[in-house]
């Protein structure tokens, strides 16, 4: 029954990603002979926090808010062509994301699907506060106060054993990204734990396709240098693996956006460190030998990675109150306009700090420089601007009262009447911040499982 | 004496492209050459002192270079470079995802007679 060649797209690369992306790649996977996946990447780190915020209000929610804009418009066509789903969109709630799939499922009167549910990332069921926070940060930074989440990148092992259980669908809470795709391999191929090189393999096609249509062109069009067709309409990620661990990267049929040699390697290099070291809970990989080649039109073959054992220990993340983030802006266009709005940051500098807050504030001259300044100012001088042009004042400030980030606004706000010429557009942003710590848990205190609901097998 | 123009000085975005990513206080930038052969001028040119020196202002404190032959590339880690990171920086842009571009900025020198065969492979 095993086939030699697996297909698995990619319907979203992050916790906002589009909508409609899903759909070509169902129409195209429908198309293809041999195991097929849909998987969806919905979760950073504090996408998840969010979530158990959210579960504490309400325990049927936590489970990824797109959930059932990812899952409603492909799941009758995935389960008529056999294309499995593989998500973390269980984010906090797995259970109640695999809850609202049945619902679904109900709803559009297709079949009861299997639905497995992978659970035991949640570090805070087995562990306390204080065990936690005797753990050395990798960021060097203490755990602040009030920890409410703490998620423990798990590996693909569990994953696989859901297929093996004969899922359709299989939701997830906090594992690494690329084991959303290793799980179906190792199912698939029945890679064991020690094949470090299939295991490397594996982790490389999904790091290739957990940034959904970044390996495709998007966040890569930089016109008259990298051209890309119809970004507007880009096509979402196709893989397909060998059991040997050759990968070709291609995307969705009829879609724009274009696969090359570039766009695979600015993705094989996205969030990568130690290229030797890349870990992960299944495997340390390497990609210092990986080459990349155009094989067609929109067909990259990417092949060399090597794999070293894993880890003993699994990266959590812990997330706690961050204080607020304050933020407002205004505008300055026309003639002299730089004048008038280094004027209007001198003015809410100058009122900021006859306030007597010792929060951390920060200026920036957005069209002059933002977000290259360090925040000490030293970036403009490295600029020549146009005196008459379009700019607009940003203050920002961080602070454990929520009074001293509206007091900030409001600062700005009052430019209208009692700042300089012409200032116009005002906006403001009050944030509650959560602030994230990692550190490294032994693997062994970890057990995830795998529960099933919906269809029996 | 003679002043001989044997160099063009252009932006390295005219050479390569690249992409940011971030993990807490630390940014990584991939450099990748437009042609294979303008690696070893990567490599002789964009080093990791002056790639140090650009982020100074951010408050980085050391810049790790890794050299990838085989794509080719060249991938910076570039520690402290983030304000704190996403966790405590004002900056607008909290994962520094704009900053490969700051890099791409850089002068590079390269050779006349070569100006064409690297900046051949654009739009592509």
């Amino acid at each position: 029954m095993t086939s030699n060649l697996v297909h698995i797209g990619c319907g979203a690369g992050f916790a906002g990603d589009r909508k409609d992306a899903g759909g070509p790649i169902v129409d195209t996977l429908a198309t293809r002979n041999g195991p097929k996946y849909l998987i969806f990447e919905t979760l950073a780190e504090r996408t998840l926090a969010l979530a158990q915020k959210q579960k504490r209000k309400d325990p049927a929610k936590g489970y990824s808010p797109f959930l059932e804009a990812y899952v409603r418009p492909v799941l009758e066509r995935c389960l008529e062509h056999g294309i499995r789903i593989v998500s973390n969109f269980g984010a906090a709630n797995p259970v109640g994301g695999a809850q609202k799939i049945l619902e679904i499922a109900s709803e559009l009167g297709c079949r009861t699907p299997r639905v497995a549910v992978v659970s035991g990332d949640d570090l805070l069921t087995v562990m306390d506060e204080a065990e936690i926070r005797a753990h050395r940060t990798i960021e060097g930074l203490p755990i602040g106060d009030g920890i409410f989440a703490a998620n423990t990148y798990i590996g693909a092992r569990p994953i696989a054993e859901a297929l093996a259980g004969g899922a359709d669908i299989v939701v997830v809470g906090r594992t690494t990204d690329p084991a959303l795709v290793l799980g179906p391999l190792i199912h698939e191929f029945g890679w064991a734990e020690d094949d470090w090189d299939a295991l490397a393999a594996g982790t490389l096609a999904g790091h290739l396709l957990e940034c959904g249509a970044q390996v495709t062109g998007a966040y890569f069009a930089d016109p008259g240098f990298k051209d890309v067709p119809d970004l507007a309409h880009v096509g979402f990620p196709v893989a397909s693996i060998t059991s040997d661990g050759a990968i070709k990267v291609t995307k969705a049929d009829k879609t724009g956006g274009a696969v090359s040699p570039a766009s695979v390697k600015e993705q094989i290099l996205y969030e990568m460190h130690d290229p030797s070291a890349y870990l992960t809970a299944d495997v340390v990989l390497d990609i210092t030998a990986v080459s990349v080649s155009a094989e067609a039109e929109n067909v990259v073959a990417v092949s060399g990675a090597k794999g070293k054992p894993r880890p003993d220990t699994l990266k959590t993340t812990v997330s706690f109150d961050g204080g607020w983030l304050g933020e407002a802006e205004i505008s300055y266009a026309g003639p002299n306009a730089l004048a008038r709005a280094e004027l209007a940051r001198d003015v809410i500098r100058e009122r900021c700090m006859e306030s007597g807050s010792n929060a951390e504030y920060r200026f920036d001259i957005i069209g002059l420089s933002s977000t290259f300044d360090g925040g000490g100012g030293a970036y403009p001088d490295r600029v020549t601007p146009a005196p008459d042009g379009d700019f607009r004042v940003r203050a920002a400030v961080s602070c454990h009262s929520r009074e001293v980030a509206e007091d900030l606004a409001d600062e700005v706000l009052s430019l209208y009447c009692s700042g300089p010429a012409g200032g116009g557009g005002f906006r403001r942003n009050i944030t509650a911040q959560i602030h994230t710590a990692s550190i490294l848990v032994d693997r062994n205190r970890l057990t995830p499982s795998v529960s099933y609901c919906g269809a029996e097998v | 004496m003679t002043i001989v123009l044997d160099t063009v000085r252009l932006k390295l975005h005219d050479i390569a492209h690249g992409r940011s990513g971030d993990k807490g206080n630390r940014s990584n930038i991939s450099v990748i050459p437009y042609c294979a052969e303008a690696y070893p001028l990567l490599l002789e040119q964009v080093t990791e002192a002056k790639v140090l020196e650009l982020f100074a202002h951010k408050g980085a404190s050391a810049v790790k270079r890794y050299e990838l032959p085989n794509l080719p590339a060249l991938n910076f880690v570039i520690d402290d470079a983030l304000e704190g990171g996403v966790n405590s920086t004002l900056n607008l842009d909290l994962h520094g995802k704009t900053l490969s571009f700051m890099l791409l900025a850089i002068p590079v020198e390269v050779p006349l007679e070569r100006v064409a065969e690297f900046t051949d492979g654009r739009r592509g």
